[in-house]
């Protein structure tokens, strides 16, 4: 634990955020070429990070921080070790390129500004996130993901498709940052601690407490949803309505595998149980099978890529929680080797979308010789994605095959969907690299070529990293794949495959993987119309789903309001002093607690009787009363004999402040009574009387009693004390209420008035609906008329 | 309710009763009375000068919208708790200084601020709801 440059940490961490805020006004200036500007700051956070790749390689790891709120010993600190550092690294490098494609992609679009700006602060936070150290930080850092996330993805904020997958997004995500803060929260209080580095050496505090399966939940709850697991992988296929730069930077590269990070992060503690190693793989299994079989389905080059990034999301679940050393190499090669060639793709799509005017793969065809670069980056990157040599795609793909073959039925199980998938994806890979490439050019495509630098840079970039990688595999291994896989095993692990291929069951196991791909590719179309077929007659699918249960949330809720809140002053009043005799007399017979039959006072004067008197000769006027005039100043008598009778018993301000409360009560209440234009009797039926009698009775019998129980008390005399002796030599004042009111509790007096006015306001607005014009028509939310609309 | 004798009386009686008001208010840190007590008067004052003459003369009087005096009210009181910060005390200390004024010494203080700042909410938020109460016989 050293504090290895804490600052400059810092400073790469908040870089991003203050980059968004200079972007537009950068963009204003120097239009699409900011790209070039905006691109130094990844660099430099590249280069921040690439400055720990020595030590992280000897498998130290490197932190600080600064303490945030330390009386909850809440920091803000990083950690950053293999894992770590491998995303910050994809995070930054990709992140470059990203910029940069976007200054190319969004070439002339007037808010070209504000998406730099929004796609730097998505930088920050999910640098935020993979550095995080504080449970605090990490779970902020996650939520501005799904934020910056959601303001890309409704970029288009014109078209209804786009708005509507952006609040999906946040939706489906937010809602797991919910769970997430929840078992983070649980996690705290079962081992008390709150730092992610601290909980890595808590070795079987989690796996061993009762507490176990709750947590496990809870955090699949937030990384399922992050990482778009079946059946909440909607949302990732309908985020491609988002501009093609957010498609390959956040719904490819980076954030949808924040879920992937907590899982291989929380490896060590919360894996090698049996429910990590049954739950993990067979929902992992399953988005992998789920995630090809629509990708095959669909036409469109952005889909086919979003469904197939989902089925890679279930594989490296499935990886990382089928529970062999193995298979987490083979997780993290493949997490690597994914961000680069399907980042490099997405950029493909958009580049070739961008020129040629489609990204229809039924429509594209003869791009080859118009955009020969991209074409190359694609084709690479499309043996990356198959699993083919010389990229590092391969390695990966060997690496899984050499985890998942294992003696038993199980492994067996898994490495049959394992192949399954891999050769669907073999299939839509090449699929995207070739289609819109090779064959006849249709006519009525645009004139396309390779286009501005910024357009190509990228995906090249890309594919000529998955070459080196590949060949240079000792190198990576050392720097990269060593480091992250031992952090997520939790134990040192040592990868050295490369290039050269060894005989044996994994490279079998490629084999077959691709002769099944080559049969699916040239069978793509009869593949294409059999799921198309499939899915007609299925009909249903989760994005419904989502659908039907935010119409089923608003159905309950207007529902519910229109019980609870039906706009008859009646059933609130009835709601709150039913509630508020529940609240007094239940505890009280419940804990027996009544108070004992009080002695009749023997030394009352006649003036207090007569005071009493007139209290109570003004309530039974007020039940009495023939209209509401009466009514209201009988009740006025009555407030001003009980204003009487605190003056008498030593409470001249309690009293004083009473006679004015009385005295403009009934000025309002008349003037409101008379605007309301009621009629005058009273027309509710019997029973109802009866009923309301009955409440006002047992209120004011448990009223009786609680004040009775009150006074039977012993008095405590610490704070009338204190405030006697202090009031003068603290506060400067001899008249010890207003002292209280201004000073002693002054907070409390500010937090009133502050009530007060807004009170006002409120009862002031109300007054003007009702004068100015008749009801206007308000909004009643009411679910069927929306869709009657 | 406009009869002569409470139409011509109501003028006087209002502003005797807001004189009161801030006679109440001053006093209140020693002797009974206070911010919220004052404002209730002041309050009071306004309702009655309004039900005699109408409403339009009393906005005239008040000049600003009673709702403004509110927030003015809550202003100050924001105002008197947030001043500690420059004596480094916590929110809403009271400060004290002693300033001659003529022969006497007057003590002036962050609370004197807040109980004023209370009377104004009290008066803005009772009179602005009386006064638009009021309204409808002018309309």
């Amino acid at each position: 634990m050293d504090d290895y440059m804490p600052s400059t940490t810092l400073f790469v961490l908040l870089l991003p955020f203050l980059a968004a805020l200079f972007a537009p006004a950068l963009t204003r200036l120097f239009r699409h070429n900011a790209a070039w500007l905006l691109a130094i700051v990844p660099v430099v956070i590249f280069w921040h990070f690439a400055t720990f790749l020595p030590e992280i390689s000897k498998g130290e790891v490197v932190t600080g921080g600064y303490q945030w709120i330390p009386a909850f010993r809440v920091n803000f600190s990083w950690f950053v070790d293999g894992l770590s550092l491998t995303f910050a690294l994809l995070i930054s490098g990709i992140g470059v390129l990203i910029v940069l494609y976007s200054g190319g992609y969004l070439k002339g679009h007037e808010h070209l500004g504000r998406f730099f700006s929004f796609i730097l602060m998505f930088m920050g936070s999910m640098l935020g996130l993979v550095v995080s150290d504080s449970f605090l930080m990490f779970f902020v850092f996650w939520e501005l993901t799904s934020i910056t996330s959601f303001l890309l993805i409704g970029f288009d904020h014109k078209r209804e498709a786009s708005r509507r997958a952006a609040l999906q997004a946040l939706v489906v995500t937010g809602g797991g940052g919910l769970f997430l803060l929840a078992g983070l929260l649980m996690i705290w209080n079962v081992t008390g601690i709150s730092e992610m580095s601290l909980l890595l050496r808590s070795q079987g505090v989690l796996a061993d407490s009762p507490f176990y399966l709750a947590i496990f939940v809870l955090v699949l709850g937030g990384a399922f949803t992050k990482s778009a697991q079946f059946p909440l992988h909607f949302w990732l296929p309908n985020a491609m309505e988002a501009p093609t730069p957010v498609s390959a930077y956040l719904h490819s590269a980076t954030m949808v595998k924040a879920g992937v990070y907590l899982l291989m992060r929380l490896n060590p503690v919360l894996g090698d149980t049996a429910a990590w190693e049954t739950v993990l793989p067979v929902f992992g299994g399953a988005t992998l099978i789920v995630g090809t079989l629509l990708a095959i389905r669909q036409t469109d080059l952005k889909l086919m890529l979003a469904y197939t990034t989902v089925s890679s999301l279930g594989l490296l679940v499935m990886l990382t929680g089928f529970g062999h050393p193995k298979a987490v190499e083979a997780a993290v090669l493949y997490l690597v080797a994914h961000s680069m060639f399907k980042g490099a793709l997405f950029m493909v799509a958009g580049g070739i979308d961008h020129e040629a005017g489609s990204r229809d793969i039924t429509k594209l065809g003869g791009l080859m010789s118009a955009m020969p670069i991209t074409f190359a980056a694609a084709f690479a990157s499309a043996f990356s994605m198959a699993g083919l040599p010389p990229f590092f795609g391969f390695l990966a793909k060997e690496e899984i095959y050499a985890g998942l073959w294992q003696p038993g039925a199980w492994p067996l199980l898994l490495t049959l969907v394992a192949i399954v998938g891999n050769g669907l994806m073999f299939v839509i890979g090449f699929a995207v690299a070739l289609k819109p490439f090779l064959g006849e050019k249709p006519a009525g495509l645009r004139e396309a070529h390779d286009g501005l630098v910024l357009l190509w840079l990228g995906p090249a970039v890309l594919a000529v990293a998955s070459l080196l990688t590949a060949v240079f595999s000792s190198v990576t291994h050392r720097l990269i794949s060593i480091p992250m896989a031992t952090a997520v095993e939790g134990a040192p692990v040592s990868v050295y495959i490369s290039l050269i291929p060894h005989i044996g069951m994994a490279l079998l196991l490629s084999g077959i993987t691709i002769v099944f791909g080559i049969v699916a590719y040239r069978n793509l179309e009869r593949l294409r119309s059999a799921m198309a077929a499939t899915l007609t007659a299925i009909g249903w699918g989760p994005d419904q789903g989502f659908d039907q249960f935010i119409r089923g949330i608003v159905r309950v809720s207007f529902a519910v309001t229109r019980i609870v809140q039906n706009g008859r002053m009646e059933t609130y009043m009835k709601a709150t002093f039913v509630l508020l005799i529940v609240a007094i007399l239940v505890p009280m017979i419940l804990f027996d607690e009544l108070p004992a039959m009080p002695q009749w006072p023997q030394d009352v004067s006649l003036y207090e009787l007569a005071i009493m008197a007139i209290a109570a000769v003004g309530l039974v006027a007020v039940i009495f009363a023939r209209d509401r005039l009466t009514a209201i100043v009988s009740l006025g008598i009555q407030g001003f004999a009980v204003a009487l009778l605190f003056m008498l018993f030593g409470a001249p301000d309690l009293s004083f402040t009473q006679f004015m409360v009385e005295t403009l009560s009934v000025v309002i209440l008349a003037l409101a009574m008379t605007r309301l234009r009621l009629t005058p009797t009273d027309h509710r039926p019997i029973g109802k009387r009866l009923f309301d009698v009955t409440i006002s009775v047992v209120g004011a019998g448990a009223f009786l009693l609680l004040l009775l129980k009150v006074i039977q008390l012993p008095f405590d005399l610490t704070l009338p004390e204190f405030f006697t002796n202090y009031s003068m030599s603290i506060a400067y004042g001899r008249n010890i209420v207003n002292v209280i009111l201004v000073d002693f509790r002054g907070t409390d007096t500010w937090g009133e008035i502050a009530v007060v006015m807004v009170a006002g306001l409120a009862i002031l607005s109300l007054i003007r609906i009702s004068t100015r014009r008749p009801w206007p028509s308000i909004a009643t939310n009411d679910p069927n008329d929306e869709e009657r609309r | 309710m406009r009869t002569l004798i409470f139409r011509t009386v109501a003028p006087y009686l209002s502003s005797l009763m807001v004189l009161f008001s801030v006679f109440v208010l001053l006093r209140g840190h020693n002797e009974p009375g206070g911010g919220f007590i004052g404002g209730l008067i002041a309050a009071s004052a306004f309702a009655i000068y309004g039900i005699a003459c109408g409403v339009s003369p009393v906005r005239r009087a008040m000049y600003f919208h009673p709702m403004a005096l509110s927030a003015a009210g809550l202003l100050m009181g924001s105002v008197a708790g947030l001043l500690s910060i420059f004596a480094g005390v916590p929110f809403m200390t009271g400060l004290w200084v002693t300033v001659p004024f003529f022969t006497e010494e007057l003590k002036l203080s962050t609370v004197l601020l807040f109980d004023i700042g209370v009377y104004f909410v009290v008066v803005g938020a009772i009179s602005s709801i009386a006064l638009a109460l009021e309204e409808r016989e002018v309309e």
